[in-house]
């Protein structure tokens, strides 16, 4: 009985969990895709075992263009949030003494995070508009003479508003990796003879590897399902993955949608492995 | 259910459920008491009404309580929300608020009885129109969906529409108007007359049109027709190959950057046109209101190839029997009989019954709405803003002008899913 109990106990533990991610994820997941093989027309969705949700979305050139669109986004947010997201992760680590000091920085980056997704995302429209601070500025000091376009509504616009949204998610894995790296490493390393870029490059960024993984994870699964940045900076002229899936919701073509987001589903998944591959995040665990 | 069962159950009903309050009813159904409104306060009637938000107003509940004692209870989605709504949860509604283009979709699925234009107690006021086509009796018939093609079917229990007035409505008309063009006329530099001047290469990046597909093939529809690349049939209702070469059109004018960006929604719309964004794009009337209210000229520019129209009406659900269906009549009868629509009309939108609203709006109301008349003092909003100064004209001249030259209605085309589909590829190129 008591050895029972014993063998039993891991199980109830990590029932609660079970439960909540059965509920909460697996079962609407599994919805998803029952969803994403029946049929449809603008009255409603008819239970069905119909393959054409995915044929006409892998079949169609737009799907393929708007994966490359969203992957490029991704990848140059991707670029862009790691390189700052280092540095910024790096200044705070290594270069502030006092953890007071460090935690108050630390906290002025959260900073932003207490307005909304898309208040942060809107601000910019008036500051890159044609008639925008950044155009009247250039065109008043007489540097340019008509206003620039490509600073709004352009893939431009895009990018610089989700490196705006999503360097956070970047700093704070890559700073609390840092944090748990041995000074006495760094100080062996200068005893070495190492230059500073050297102890950067061969000691700080292979340990601090696994947390420059959590952030790329986290950011490349936000860029790819990001709909809204993409619709407000582009001025609706790109699409994205979620904007596809949006208008397809808009248009009462759930299932076309859920097929839709399980073929994203499984790419990021195989992204999300193959970062794991490459890095063992474990050890951060 | 047969016609006579109808019309004495309504009584008969009514007296076993609510005693007292059963002789207005009865006196209702038998259509004894008309132009007067019954008050159903002692036998608190619910109507719940759904639709597309346009004329989903807060004050039109007010007063219909106060007029009639029926509490209204309004839902607003958006258009396809509302058309699935309509088909598969029938019973979720009383009234449908619904447009013309949505009704062709929705009425043939049988969840909207046809209404006995001999209840309707302003029949005979409703605008041609709705019952032929025609404003006038020299007008041509617009393309698209136009409201009388849908509005009629041969019999209570029809569910196909008939060819001309047959005394069986299918809504009756509450609002519409006419939609085009709205220009920065302070930044286009010069005059636009057509639909066409939008692809003008000097207005570069500097255009926007309405990123809603069913609406925005049209607005493309008869800016390729301005510009002499096609005529079609019927823009309303395309053939593939001519939804092919207007979004290919589309596609060649998006990737040459003559499009600043595309709106999906009503405030967008605003800012695009305010900040300055955009100095010509389709636009709809409030909006245009919207940004002149911030001080900004902003015309809503008549274009020689005629507007592209919508118009919205109120259905009976299927289900609604007895003394619901009274009190829905009465709804109607109290919609129509000039309040709302001079409410409407105030907005900038159009009433379907115009005699009846005129009584509720002062002379220069009228005159500047209506007629095309400058105002004599400033026009206020309903809700007692200042909308135009005195000596204002609106744009576009009297509702003749502006109704008598529509070139074609919102609708649903066949070819509806193709369309959609070619339409992400606009947005995706």
């Amino acid at each position: 009985m008591n050895t029972l109990l014993n063998r039993a106990t891991p199980y109830l533990q990590a029932t609660p969990l079970a439960v909540i991610l059965g509920f909460f994820l697996a079962v609407p997941i599994l919805l998803l895709l029952i969803v994403s093989f029946w049929d449809y027309d603008f009255a409603g969705m008819y239970p069905g075992w119909e393959t054409f949700n995915y044929t006409d979305t892998l079949g169609s050139w737009v799907t393929w263009k708007t994966y490359l669109n969203t992957l490029k986004y991704a990848a140059m947010v991707w670029a862009l949030t790691a390189f700052i997201g280092f540095w910024v992760a790096y200044f705070l680590a290594f270069h502030v003494r006092s953890a007071t000091t460090q935690i108050v920085l630390f906290l002025i980056c959260t900073v932003p995070f207490l307005t909304s997704n898309i208040i942060r995302m809107i601000s910019w429209i008036p500051v890159l508009g044609r008639n925008g601070l950044v155009n009247s500025g250039l065109v008043n000091a007489g540097i340019v003479e008509q206003p620039i376009e490509w600073l709004l509504y352009s893939d431009f616009a895009v990018v610089l508003a989700m490196v705006h949204l999503y360097t956070l998610f970047m700093v704070t894995p890559i700073f609390n990796t840092m944090m748990r790296i041995d000074r006495s490493l760094v100080e062996a390393a200068r005893d070495a003879g190492a230059a500073d870029w050297q102890i950067v490059w061969n000691v700080i960024l292979p340990l601090a590897k696994p947390g420059i993984a959590i952030g790329t994870i986290f950011v490349v699964t936000l860029v790819m399902a990001d709909f809204s940045t993409v619709q407000v900076m582009s001025g609706g002229q790109s699409a994205s993955v979620a904007l596809m899936m949006r208008n397809q919701m808009s248009l009462l073509q759930y299932p076309a949608a859920a097929a839709n987001a399980i073929v994203l589903l499984v790419l990021v998944l195989v992204m999300v492995a193959g970062i794991l591959r490459i890095v063992d995040i474990r050890k951060e665990l | 259910m047969t016609d006579t069962t109808k019309k004495t159950g309504i009584s008969r009903r009514s007296l076993l459920k609510t005693g007292a309050a059963a002789a207005a009813g009865a006196a209702l159904g038998s259509g004894a008491i008309t132009g007067f409104p019954t008050i159903w306060a002692q036998n608190p009637i619910t109507l719940r009404q759904f639709g597309t938000g346009v004329s989903n107003l807060n004050a039109i509940a007010e007063k219909c309580k106060e007029d009639l004692g029926i509490t209204l209870e309004m839902t607003a989605t958006d258009s396809d929300a509302a058309a699935q709504r309509a088909v598969t949860q029938p019973d979720s509604y009383d009234i449908a608020d619904i447009e013309y283009w949505i009704l062709k979709k929705v009425f043939p699925t049988g969840v909207i009885q046809p209404m006995d234009t001999s209840r309707l107690t302003y029949y005979d006021k409703i605008v041609p129109l709705f019952k032929n086509g025609k404003l006038t009796p020299d007008s041509v018939i617009a393309q698209g969906t136009a409201p009388h093609t849908v509005g009629f079917v041969e019999g209570p229990d029809s569910k196909s529409f008939a060819a001309g007035e047959t005394g069986w409505f299918t809504m009756v008309p509450t609002i519409y108007n006419a939609d085009t063009l709205g220009i920065r006329p302070d930044l286009v530099g010069r005059d636009i007359t057509s639909w066409a001047d939008i692809m003008d290469p000097a207005f570069k990046g500097k255009t926007s049109i309405l990123n809603i597909p069913s609406i925005g093939i049209m607005d493309a529809a008869m800016i390729m027709e301005a510009m002499g690349e096609l005529t079609y049939a019927d823009k309303g209702n395309m053939t593939t190959e001519e939804i092919d070469r207007t979004i290919d059109f589309l596609i060649a004018a998006k990737q040459a950057g003559q499009f600043r960006a595309f709106w999906k929604s009503f405030d967008e719309s605003v800012n695009l046109m305010s900040s300055g964004e955009v100095v010509i794009q389709s636009m709809w009337s409030p909006a245009v209101a919207a940004v002149r209210a911030k001080g900004i000229p902003c015309v809503y520019q008549p274009l020689k190839e005629g507007y592209r129209s919508w118009g919205g009406g109120l259905g009976l659900a299927a289900h609604l029997s007895g003394a619901q269906l009274d009190a829905a009549y009465e709804y109607i009868n109290w919609y129509t009989s000039g309040w709302v629509g001079g409410y409407l009309n105030r907005q900038g939108y159009y009433s379907a019954a115009m005699e009846t609203a005129k009584e509720y709006m002062s002379e220069d109301e009228w005159g500047f709405w209506i007629e095309g008349k400058a105002a004599a003092g400033d026009i206020l909003s309903p809700d007692g803003v200042v909308m135009e100064k005195a000596g204002a004209v609106r744009d576009g001249g009297s509702f003749e002008e502006r109704m008598g030259s529509v070139a074609c209605w919102n609708s649903v085309m066949d070819e509806d899913r193709y369309m959609v589909r070619r339409w992400n590829e606009f947005i995706a190129a």
